[in-house]
């Protein structure tokens, strides 16, 4: 088990959200699309230019500047 | 069953489809009010009567995050609809009830439309509805939009519960917030406190939820209980935030998640297989979106959407070009010479004509990129650009927008505004419609090919690259100009699902394709109408005055009376080409006396004396009176530069297609030179738009205010640029 910032996964790694520190706008965004302590997330791919990430949450895809993942915490095995 | 029942859902769960389903083309199109966002409104008949469907904007949530939502909730709250039709995707449930929840918390009577059954059922993934609708206490119909099933029997079970008494739900959130919500709702029970529209627990909620628009709406309604409700949430705030490191936003994302959770644990849903693992739709983009083959794929498929819509509608704009040139010939032959004439030929058809000779090229545009959206492609696309295009304050769904508007030369900003609307974010998306028609747009083409070839003829394609290179990085800089000075304001954040990629049905692309060509033609065609007119008699009023007219009948008999009766007959009755030599002459010095009067009139009507009396300041920038009329002209569009340059030489109105002799002319004429045409060619690129484009934008931004931006600060802009231009270029050369 190792914390970790969700900018800091790998592609294809999974793990577990920890702690969301966004709030305002961004924040209930990223609530709003369940990206809540206890879910389960994989890393699913990057844009060619390292930006934004694409990861899996509750069975969909779903996309995050690298700046906005840097307000996830993950846990990861 | 009086009120409308509306339907509401995430983006992607399949609202479009449905709708289209139980309305077929009983549906029209409009806004809500004040704001760009559409609204679509149909009939559907069943067996008690006509029933009115409103489809809401696709929202993951109500938390009035976006203009979507906030539309979404003031409607739900003002028209108090006798039922919500939920769609939830089947095959996504857990996110999708996020939003039911939502519904169910302000008291609204929803039935679920539990739809992509299929999806589910090919991801194996099993639901009990009966069990759902239990938990839930709401009914849920299973349906398959994209194949018409259920349709009926998600119709008798709306009119079997429109009369049921609402139960609202309340979800637990904690103690602390619990107890908080308690004391709140007696509080504003007992003064009435926005209860004539809301529930009392859900404005709690909001309090918690730090719901701008529901504060606001508080202290004005009453001061003293909003700063009372604000102590109490603030109280709760500090507690939770020294206890447990949360804030109560937090907290109630987390309870509502957890109350779904806690549904779906109780064996409503089961998986057989891990539910993040790769779907097809995964595996596709692991070589769509791959750092490589990613980047080559969207060139292709950008420049197959760009074939596709600029070659294929050239066939209907030349139908649509024959017809209206067939009614300019009738109007020709059936008015006599005159000024009702010319307002008919040059003011309406024209008009009217170029309105619609707009229709294929955005009809085709719409159909790719319909396509495209419907698929998920274009989700994949912005996705992959955000990075580039966020550095300048823009989205990557701007792309569109840009390369559809002339970012490869000879596009159109017409439909690249329209495009626009792909973007969500309002910010990125304005930035992108007043930015976009700096691109190089196909009326702006043959004005730079008359330019080129006059004074550039070695080095064409160096310059014509060049001439893109400017207008993008104009574009670009100018969007982060906007950004950070006018339309300031955070990025919207790119938290956007990747929606499965799916095969999009021909019906759904047409009916799309159809009603935002159907929208155009409305909106813009009657304002169009009229700009035309006032252009075209900008261009003749107030006309020559009689001893001028005078004048040029005079020339004219001067010509004629030292010929032959012989040679008057034969150009009455002759055709052009088979003229005799002597004749041809005459004619050709006849000729040559419209055109001066031509030149005359044009010089004397609005347009010129604006063209002149702007000669003091325009030739900063190097151009000339009859510079000043072509581009005045180009309002109207941009390749009327190029005949309005013809008449202002006095070589009649020259067809945009045939340039040489003007090319020629332009060369050899007084202060014309490499200087001068390239300081033309940087105010054609950043000018007012034509406008068309002009009238686009308006309705697009959805205020004047903005197309009057775009006139004025396009033009100053443009004209800053070619006069820094012209005066170091003279400088230096
Ligand atoms: N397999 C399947 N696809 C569906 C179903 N309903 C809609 N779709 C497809 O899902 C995509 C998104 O649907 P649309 O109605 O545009 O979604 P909206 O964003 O909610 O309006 C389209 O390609 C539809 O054809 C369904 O029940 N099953």
């Amino acid at each position: 088990m190792k914390k970790m910032n969700l900018r800091q996964m790998q592609v294809d790694q999974t793990g577990t959200i920890t702690f969301v520190k966004a709030d305002g706008e961004l924040g209930r965004r990223i609530r709003d699309m369940g990206l809540i302590p206890g879910k389960e997330i994989k890393v699913q791919g990057r844009a060619p230019l390292k930006d934004p990430v694409s990861l899996r949450i509750m069975g969909f895809t779903l996309t995050l500047r690298n700046n906005e993942a840097d307000h996830i915490e993950v846990e990861v095995k | 069953m009086s009120a409308a029942i509306v339907l509401a859902g995430n983006p992607n769960s399949g609202k479009t489809t449905l709708f289209n389903e139980l309305t077929g083309a009983r549906q029209h199109v409009g806004n809500y009010p004040g704001v760009t966002v559409e609204k679509k409104q149909g009939t559907c008949p069943t067996e008690s009567g006509k029933l009115t469907i409103v489809d809401l904007p696709g929202t993951y949530s109500l938390t009035a995050y976006s203009l979507e939502e906030v539309v979404a909730r003031d409607f739900l709250v003002d028209e108090n609809p006798s039922m919500v039709v939920d769609i939830v995707d089947a095959s996504n449930l857990e996110r999708n009830l996020y939003l039911t929840v939502q519904f169910m918390e302000m008291g609204l009577p929803v039935t679920i439309a539990l739809n992509m059954m299929d999806v589910a059922d090919k991801r194996r993934i099993k639901i009990d509805i009966e069990k759902l609708s239990k938990l839930l206490d709401v009914p849920v119909v299973p349906t398959i939009a994209r194949k018409g099933k259920g349709k009926k029997e998600l119709l008798t079970t709306i009119s079997s519960h429109v009369e049921n008494k609402i139960k609202p739900l309340n979800i637990s959130y904690g103690r602390d917030i619990d107890t908080a919500l308690d004391k709140m709702e007696e509080m504003i029970e007992l003064s009435g406190f926005l209860t004539a529209k809301y529930r009392a627990r859900w404005v709690a909620i909001k309090y918690f939820e730090n719901d701008s628009q529901i504060t606001e709406l508080g202290k004005k309604a009453d001061q003293k209980i909003a700063s009372d409700l604000e102590r109490v949430v603030e109280k709760v705030t500090d507690h939770l935030s020294a206890t447990l490191d949360t804030h109560p936003e937090g907290m109630i994302a987390d309870h509502r998640y957890g109350f779904i959770n806690s549904i779906l644990k109780q064996g409503v849903i089961s998986y057989a297989q891990d539910r993040n693992r790769q779907q097809i739709s995964d595996k596709i983009d692991r070589v769509v979106t791959n750092q490589f083959l990613g980047p080559i794929i969207m060139v292709a498929i950008i420049m197959g959407l760009y074939k596709f819509t600029f070659s294929y509608s050239e066939i209907p704009i030349g139908w649509f070009e024959s017809f209206f040139g067939w009614m300019g010939g009738v109007a020709d032959s059936a008015l006599s010479d005159g000024l009702l004439k010319s307002l008919v030929i040059s003011g309406i058809i024209d008009g009217v004509g170029g309105v619609l000779g707009f229709v294929p090229l955005i009809m085709f545009m719409f159909l790719g990129i319909a396509f495209l959206e419907d698929s998920g492609y274009l989700a994949r696309m912005a996705f992959m650009l955000d990075r580039v295009f966020r550095m300048f304050g823009l989205h990557g769904s701007s792309v569109i927008a840009f390369i559809v508007s002339g970012g490869i030369a000879g596009g159109c900003a017409v439909p690249g505004v329209m495009a626009a609307r792909t973007l969500k974010s309002p910010k990125e998306r304005l930035a992108t419609l007043l930015t976009v028609p700096f691109m190089n747009c196909g009326a702006k083409l043959p004005v730079f090919a008359l330019l080129v070839a006059a004074f550039f003829s070695e080095n064409e394609a160096t310059v014509m690259l060049l001439i893109t290179l400017i207008s993008w990085v104009g574009a670009l800089l100018v969007a982060r100009l906007l950004r950070s000075t006018i339309i300031k304001g955070e990025a919207t954040p790119f938290v956007m699902e990747l929606p499965p990629y799916r095969l999009p049905t021909i019906k759904g692309i047409l009916i799309h394709t159809w009603e935002r060509t159907w929208q155009y033609i409305q909106k813009a065609g009657t304002v169009i109408l009229g700009v035309s007119i006032i252009l075209w008699a900008m261009m003749t009023f107030p006309g020559l005055d009689q001893t001028k007219i005078q004048e040029f009948e005079n020339q004219r008999s001067v010509i004629t009376s030292g010929v032959s009766s012989q040679i008057l007959d034969e150009l009455e009755t002759i055709q052009g080409d088979q003229l005799s030599a002597n004749a041809l002459t005459v004619k050709e010095s006849l000729t040559q006396v419209d055109f001066d009067e031509a030149h005359a009139g044009l010089k004397n009507s609005i347009a010129g004396r604006i063209g002149s009396s702007l000669e003091g300041i325009t030739k900063f920038a190097g151009f000339d009176w009859r510079t000043n009329i072509a581009l005045v002209g180009g309002f109207a569009a941009k390749e009327v530069v190029v005949s309005t340059l013809g008449t202002a030489y006095s070589m009649g109105e020259v067809d945009p297609e045939e340039i040489t002799s003007l090319s020629d002319k332009l060369k050899a004429a007084d202060g014309w030179g490499p200087l001068t045409a390239f300081s033309l060619i940087l105010f054609t690129i950043f000018y007012a738009p034509c406008f068309v484009t002009v009238v686009c934008i308006a309705k697009e931004a959805g205020s004047w205010k903005w197309a009057g931006f775009s006139v004025v600060f396009n033009t100053a802009l443009a004209f800053g640029v070619s006069v820094l231009f012209y005066q170091i270029g003279s400088i230096v050369l």
